[in-house]
């Protein structure tokens, strides 16, 4: 007996998994390929509240606390560190950007301290001379996705929740009461409620319950350098988009900006456009990366919504079904936080954050 | 209109450059090195005054006849070396020259990649003074230098007896020979050698020529341990150990199949290389379309064969584009080959790839030089349910560094399987990623 099937290994499905089964609920993570293996382990490995829209930001704080205890939620550190995320402004009009951020955001707690170009040459000596200021949010930082989106899964396990990887699912029924899954291995699952976390490949869950979602793909262009002498000491973006780039302790230095390409409906490749584009251009923001070489380049698949909001909440048309899906390429921060709200959901009957901004009833003009 | 392009200036893709020259085609000879020559037969620089009979010995006609080859095509062909090809997509391949990028779209593409050692990593590999067998053959036939004054040369295959003798012949002081493979497998081997005699007869005569100037050859026997705190000062096998300050060691070679896998071929289990290669037909042609495979780059099978393997691919791509050729060739070339792979097939029954390999590895070894992962850390990410070799590559990075795999990646495939209980050819395969060697910040882009 099962009483929740969730699809999708991801940060977000094994979440709702582990949480689950913390609450006691007999739980199946069904996922297509190996938990953790796509979108949620290959992403950029940003841990960021700043930059969120505000109503991303209950739920986001929320999910701050939980990553403050990540070995004592998934038994790993996951390479975690509260480095400090720096927004950069390349224009006097981004910054004033940034200021108003700032401004909008005081009631949540993010500590934004906003640099003037002094200030950040002088905190940040590394930075490009082309950033003309920038906003700094403390207790922000990154980990490594490859590491602890698959730990959330292991952890769920742990907890007592069954996983079945390498099982792709071919067929949902809802007979009246409870949801019949089958998978092209022969696995066959019943319970009455379903967590459709299926990532980019969500979309079809929902548009077989008869509230399709206008969703598309992007790949993001991702690439890592040889090790290097450690220069950053924060996570870094900038304003309005463009090149953003960590170190990690071992001192590679991991860079995302620009868009691939879908290899396959499971695969994607960055694209030798933006990869040339990182490699150009990236030094003009982290000048000390001359003579430095890209090593590998990824790129992976994510699910975005024309608002570039995800989905959270109950299905509009069948009872017992929940989606968590459609990131926009920000879930990995806010993963555990929603894998808690559908947890809430099946166990309470609502979510303690506010979540009615990413309902799908949106869709449905 | 766009060109016929070959990825590798080595006997595969010097001759099927100079196949398609001689049928009215000029192609794209693209080549990371200085010079066209590949690795078998790589030329010394110029200046140097070497003979060939110094620098090739038995092979010096053939290694002549190939360098003269790409010397009368390089004025007449479209040649390009000193070109790294890092990516490919969409019909194009993008390259690296001096720094600046650049692309080209081909209408065909003969993917001629050779080979590298197939290392299986012992203890004390990473010290200064431990060479792959092709690096150290490189260093004498290229830089005219040995990798050190008392060399030991450890490992199996045909290399590495050629590799001895090639250092002996120069003046090195060679120690020892230690062959994992036992005698016996070399005399089971006998019937299917004798297919190519001459070939056979060069791989006795250096065997032979070894022990006639004194040098001991041990056969059967597994190379434990290399000594050393700063560099090499030793060897260890069995309870002997034995003083040298350099070792080069492989057990035979590995294709470079990096670039057919970011072109998206389609690839299978290969028992006798024992290693995922890209399919091909008996002519060359790939799983995709327009696409060619010649040389080591598509399984090990020699100089001998890449240069008919190159041919042979250049006619195919002839056929399929309607140029007339003379039709009895193709059959011509197919025998042959056929007869080398025959003859493959004996040599790895001669130099057994040495199975125990992975059950002995210490779990302190180092088995990922780039990201410094030990063989330890592998089988722990096993123990915890790990088998698909991309997904240990996730967990404890091994492959995951600057040579992508290209080093360390057989090895720990093997480990993989060793410890998970799976045959090798059910570990998966590692996924090839762009840039195939690392590429520059600040690279120029050709507008």
């Amino acid at each position: 007996m099962i009483d929740v099937i969730v699809l999708g290994g991801g940060i977000v499905g094994a979440s709702a998994a582990l949480m689950l089964a913390q609450k006691g609920q007999r739980v199946a993570l069904v996922e297509r390929d190996f938990c953790g293996s796509h979108s949620s382990g290959v992403n950029y490995g940003g841990v960021r509240r700043q930059g969120r829209p505000l109503h991303q930001l209950p739920l986001s704080q929320r999910a701050h606390q939980l990553w403050a205890d990540l070995p004592g939620l998934i038994g790993i550190d996951g390479e975690y560190v509260r480095s400090g995320h720096l927004k950069l402004a390349r224009s006097h009009a981004d910054f004033g950007a940034l200021q108003a951020y700032a401004e909008q955001t005081q009631g949540f707690d993010l500590s934004l301290q906003l640099l003037d170009y002094v200030e950040l040459r002088a905190r940040f000596p590394w930075v490009g001379d082309i950033a003309v200021g920038a906003s700094l949010c403390p207790e922000d930082g990154h980990a490594n996705p490859r590491l602890v989106s698959p730990a959330f899964a292991r952890a769920a396990k742990q907890r007592g929740a069954h996983l079945y990887e390498q099982s792709l699912v071919t067929r949902i029924e809802h007979d009246g009461q409870d949801f019949q899954v089958h998978c092209a291995n022969g696995l066959h699952l019943q319970a009455p409620w379903l967590l459709n976390c299926a990532g980019a490949w969500a979309g079809a869950v929902a548009e077989q319950f008869g509230e399709a979602v206008p969703m598309t793909s992007a790949h993001p262009a991702m690439l890592v350098t040889e090790p290097l002498p450690v220069v950053m000491d924060v996570s870094t973006g900038v304003e309005g988009g463009g090149i953003y780039a960590r170190q990690v302790a071992r001192g590679n230095c991991i860079l995302g900006g620009g868009r691939g390409f879908a290899l396959g409906p499971q695969q994607a490749r960055p694209g030798q456009a933006a990869v040339l584009e990182i490699l150009r251009n990236a030094g003009e923001l982290y000048p000390f990366l001359k003579g430095a070489q890209a090593i590998r380049t990824w790129s992976g698949t994510e699910g975005y919504l024309p608002d570039h909001e995800p989905v959270i909440g109950p299905s509009s048309t069948q009872p017992g079904l929940l989606h968590g899906f459609g990131f926009a390429g920000a879930g990995f921060q806010l993963g555990p936080a929603v894998g808690e709200a559908l947890a809430e959901i099946v166990c309470t009957g609502a979510s303690r954050q506010p979540i009615e901004a990413f309902s799908i009833r949106r869709f449905q003009a | 209109m766009k060109p016929v392009v070959i990825v590798g200036a080595g006997p595969a893709g010097i001759s099927a450059a100079r196949t398609l020259l001689d049928h009215g085609i000029r192609p794209c000879l693209v080549d990371e090195s200085l010079r066209g020559g590949g690795q078998i037969y790589r030329r010394q620089p110029q200046g140097f005054q070497r003979t060939a009979k110094q620098l090739y010995g038995f092979e010096a006609r053939e290694a002549e006849a190939v360098h003269r080859t790409m010397d009368e095509l390089a004025p007449l062909i479209d040649y390009r070396p000193e070109t790294l090809v890092w990516n490919a997509e969409d019909g194009r391949l993008d390259m690296l020259n001096n720094g600046r990028a650049e692309s080209i779209e081909y209408a065909q593409l003969i993917v001629a990649t050779g080979a590298t050692d197939r290392i299986l990593p012992v203890p004390g590999w990473t010290l200064p003074g431990v060479y792959s067998l092709g690096a150290a053959q490189i260093a004498l036939k290229y830089q005219g230098c040995a990798i050190g004054e008392r060399v030991a040369f450890c490992g199996s295959g045909p290399l590495l007896y050629l590799v001895a003798y090639q250092y002996a012949k120069a003046g090195a002081k060679v120690v020892a020979v230690l062959d994992s493979a036992p005698f016996s497998a070399q005399c089971r081997a006998l019937p299917a050698l004798l297919g190519q005699p001459t070939t056979l007869a060069k791989g006795l005569y250096y065997r032979a020529w070894l022990t006639a100037h004194g040098i001991p050859v041990h056969q059967g026997v597994t190379l434990k341990q290399i000594d050393g705190t700063q560099r090499v000062s030793g060897i260890q096998w069995g309870d002997q150990t034995l003083p040298c300050d350099a070792v080069a060691f492989a057990h035979a070679l590995r294709s470079e199949t990096q670039l057919a896998d970011l072109l998206g071929c389609e690839f299978t289990w290969n028992a006798l290389n024992r290693a995922w290669l890209p399919q091909r037909d008996s002519a060359g042609r790939s799983s995709v379309n327009g696409v060619y495979l010649a040389g080591d780059g598509a399984g090990i099978m020699g100089a001998d064969a890449a240069q008919m393997a190159g041919e042979r691919a250049a006619l195919a791509v002839l056929e399929d584009s309607g140029v007339a050729i003379d039709q009895r060739r193709p059959a011509v070339l197919e025998q042959q080959l056929a007869a080398i792979q025959r003859f493959r097939h004996g040599l790895e029954t001669a130099f057994p790839f040495p199975e125990n390999w992975a059950v002995e590895a210490p779990d302190e070894l180092i088995l990922c030089r780039c990201e410094e992962v030990r063989v330890g850390d592998v089988r722990a990410v096993v123990d915890e349910g790990h088998w698909e070799i991309n997904r240990v590559k996730a967990q404890c990075r091994v492959g995951m560094g600057r040579c992508q795999g290209r080093m360390c990646g057989l090895a720990a495939a093997e480990i993989v399987a060793e410890r998970s209980g799976r045959a090798i050819e059910n570990v998966g395969r590692l996924r090839g990623q762009a840039p195939i060697k690392p590429l520059p910040f600040g690279v120029e882009v050709q507008p």
